[in-house]
């Protein structure tokens, strides 16, 4: 066991992969010689040589295109997006043929490959580097979807989707890679050390896809949550002192429906929340899931707490980013109702 | 304040480029200025980049007016594979020939034939090898005969029948045959380009032999995914063979409104720093010996080749087109550069190893081939008649099958 930070159980997660399958490379903008702006790649490419960890023209489409190739020829390639706002050159890449190729060829070729990319808000980076479009990918058949909220998670959970047969979109809280945050903007930096998700194992494990875990054990209500959120979650339970189960998805597709439908069968209140933009958010599916399943045992509507439908805004973060107060007043809603 | 050298400026006007002629108007093709055959040089493999510039704006020519093979580009192949070739080319002929007319008849909902555009496809999987990957758009068909793939599962998948191995799920003519060397082709325009050259890249990565090969329309030259392609291609000297096809027309788009009047295709490569190759796709001989120098050169580590094949589209774009609207109705048949399948038969006779009387014959075989291809599908069965199982809609969208779309099979009760 070691205590990391989550870039620092990414970058073991790669290196550890790289180590045990040859058929694992890495490649994207600046994650070479550099290491990767957020340093997610630091060192991979002087230990496993420069064909396993290299850097890519800044051309999101050909970088995805060329995973693809790789994918078919029967490589397990990981690409790093450099922020999950700069994917949309290589939507049509990941939507129109790395989802499809095992379907359209009736599993003739696929597309085993992982891409990954930092995500969501939290750190002043306005419009182009703060997005949480996590529902571009959940909406397309082929895809899965997996955001992770701790170190230990992101390393097993990344492990996971190397090893998978399936093209998953990886997408990394950036706001978590060097420490615990739960909202509190205005409260020094918590490290990741405090956690006792930062005990991370040097060697191979994973955490399998479509689990989701439970941060939170609590009785009155549900709250559905992934990546920061979580954390954020957890603040608001504590301060609006309700005894909420709060539920980390981590996979949102495949998603672990029995863990969300027992959770709120035993509670009967769900408060759904995430950084994206509230309409046609993954909200919007967790909200009908849960009343398609549960409808009978909710005793209060389903609330939403999400990020406004505006473009992410920079001297506005945190009025858009939807903190522990915005989750605690709906958390306090669904109990009054 | 106006600036004074604007004051005389005349107006600004956007320019559109239109075609020379439109339906009505006689077939004016004088911007077509083929060289003599065997005039362009052929630069040894290894020459740079930078050297072959000049081929960019050449066109590369064996076979001459007389049918004769000549020049340093004459792959000198032996009479076996010539017939070998004219087979494939005829074959694919009265392939696309029935497919259309079973698409008449409402047999399919779709067919896109290849007619005059044949020789790219079949000389270019004659100079391959059998495991080299073809990334084709989906008027590379002869590919699949050159290889022997089953003529039969391609109409199967054309029927969407209970044998399609594309399992009902894909449009007519969107192949898939990993085992022969033939990559999934999607129909989204130019995505197979950067996919090859990844496949290139693992190939080389893996210290493999095989090289990829894939194909793209003049028009689809346009994508971002052709120019990205192009850097990974150069950037990583991926072992690929980058080949535009230019065929004149994208659907009702003249190869101008993708900017060929402004340059060539080939031309493209000269940005990226890529050998570029401008050939005859209408001469057997020159799209095979292209091929063959572009393969040597991607299997020698000596990285990607853009060849541009010079050819016309005879048909329309696909059974849902009528060119008639577009182009004038003669133009195909006054193409400058004539019918491969001629021109190849031609050469074979001039050289004493066919006939008219032989030709005759291999024409009333393939059809034949055909013919009995086509009744072993249609038992099995056209589109509509015959398809696969209905739960196979909600399998291999992942490899196991998640429980809401086990869930969602169910709700439809099958």
């Amino acid at each position: 066991m070691a205590t990391m930070t989550m870039i620092q159980a990414l970058n073991n997660a790669m290196d550890t992969m790289l180590a045990k399958d040859p058929d694992v490379l890495i490649f994207g903008e600046d994650v070479g010689y550099f290491g990767g702006v957020f340093r997610a790649t630091d060192g991979l490419q002087k230990k496993h040589g420069i064909t396993r960890c290299f850097d890519a023209p800044i051309a999101e489409s050909g970088i995805v295109a060329a995973a693809i190739g790789m994918a078919a020829y029967g490589l397990r390639p990981v690409i790093e997006i450099q922020f999950a706002d700069y994917i949309y050159p290589g939507y049509d890449q990941i939507v129109s043929e790395a989802a499809r190729l095992r379907y359209r060829s009736a599993g003739d070729f696929t597309a085993p490959l992982t891409l990954r990319s930092p995500y969501g808000g939290g750190i002043f980076g306005g419009q182009t580097h703060s997005q949480s479009p996590e529902a571009l990918f959940t909406h397309v058949a082929g895809l899965k979807t997996v955001i992770p909220s701790n170190p230990y998670d992101a390393k097993g959970l990344l492990i996971s989707a190397i090893e998978d047969d399936d093209p998953v979109i990886f997408f990394e809280p950036k706001r978590l890679y060097s420490g615990r945050f739960d909202g509190w903007h205005e409260k020094p930096v918590e490290t990741w050390s405090a956690h006792p998700a930062s005990d991370v194992p040097e060697g191979y494990y994973n955490v399998p896809l479509g689990k989701a875990a439970i941060a939170r054990e609590g009785q009155a209500v549900t709250v559905l949550a992934y990546g920061t959120m979580v954390h954020v979650a957890l603040a608001a339970a504590e301060f609006a002192k309700i005894d909420a189960e709060v539920i980390d998805l981590r996979t949102l597709v495949p998603l672990d429906i029995e863990t969300i439908v027992a959770s709120v069968n035993k509670t009967g209140r769900c408060v759904v929340v995430h950084e994206a933009t509230r309409t046609s958010g993954f909200g919007a599916e967790l909200s009908a899931l849960v009343q398609e399943h549960c409808f009978w045992k909710l005793e209060a509507p389903i609330e939403r707490v999400a990020g406004w439908d505006t473009p992410y805004p920079h001297a506005f973060e945190w009025e858009y980013f939807p903190g522990p107060k915005r989750v605690a007043a709906a958390l306090t809603r669904t109990l009054e109702a | 304040m106006k600036n004074p050298l604007m004051k005389n400026a005349t107006s600004l006007s956007l320019r559109i480029p239109t075609p020379k002629a439109r339906p009505g108007d006689p077939a004016d093709l004088s911007h077509v200025n083929p060289p003599p055959a065997g005039e362009t040089p052929r630069p040894d493999v290894s020459a740079s980049a930078h050297d072959m510039r000049d081929m960019a704006f050449k066109l590369v020519r064996v076979l001459n007016d007389a049918g004769e093979a000549v020049g340093p580009w004459n792959p000198a192949l032996d009479a076996q594979t010539l017939r070998r070739g004219l087979r494939v080319m005829l074959l694919t002929r009265a392939f696309d020939d029935r497919m259309y007319r079973m698409q008449r008849q409402g047999k399919t909902s779709f067919y896109m034939k290849s007619t005059g555009e044949e020789a790219i496809p079949t000389a270019a999987a004659l100079a391959l090898e059998k495991d080299d990957m073809c990334f084709t758009s989906y008027r590379q068909q002869a590919i699949l005969f050159a290889r022997d793939y089953p003529l039969v599962t391609m109409m199967n998948q054309i029927y969407s029948n209970a044998a399609d191995p594309n399992r009902g799920r894909q449009m007519p003519v969107h192949y898939s045959a990993k085992q022969y060397g033939f990559f999934s082709i999607s129909g989204n325009l130019a995505t197979q380009v950067p996919q090859a050259v990844g496949w290139a890249m693992a190939s080389a990565y893996k210290k493999d032999n095989r090289i990829a090969c894939t194909f793209v329309g003049d028009g689809a030259t346009a994508e971002g995914d052709f120019h990205q392609a192009m850097t990974f291609a150069s950037v990583y000297h991926a072992p690929v063979i980058i080949n535009v096809v230019n065929n004149q027309w994208a659907i009702s788009s003249f190869q101008g409104i993708a900017g060929g009047d402004e340059t060539t295709f080939a031309a493209r490569a000269i940005g990226y720093g890529v050998p570029p190759l401008r050939v005859d796709g209408n001469d057997f001989l020159a799209v095979y010996g292209a091929i063959a120098w572009a393969a040597e050169r991607a299997r020698t580590n000596m990285g990607p080749t853009l060849i541009e094949h010079y050819t016309y589209r005879v048909e329309g774009h696909s059974t849902s087109d009528d060119p008639t609207r577009y182009r004038p109705a003669e133009e195909p048949r006054r193409w400058p550069l004539g019918d491969p399948v001629e021109r190849l038969k031609q050469h074979l006779i001039v050289i004493g190893e066919w006939s008219d009387a032989r030709h005759k014959a291999l024409e009333k075989e393939v059809a034949e081939e055909v013919k009995t291809a086509a009744k072993e599908a249609e038992a099995i069965g056209t589109l509509g008649q015959s398809r696969p199982s209905v739960k196979e809609m909600f399998e291999d969208v992942y490899k196991e099958q998640p429980w809401h779309l086990r869930r969602q099979r169910q709700e439809l009760g099958t």
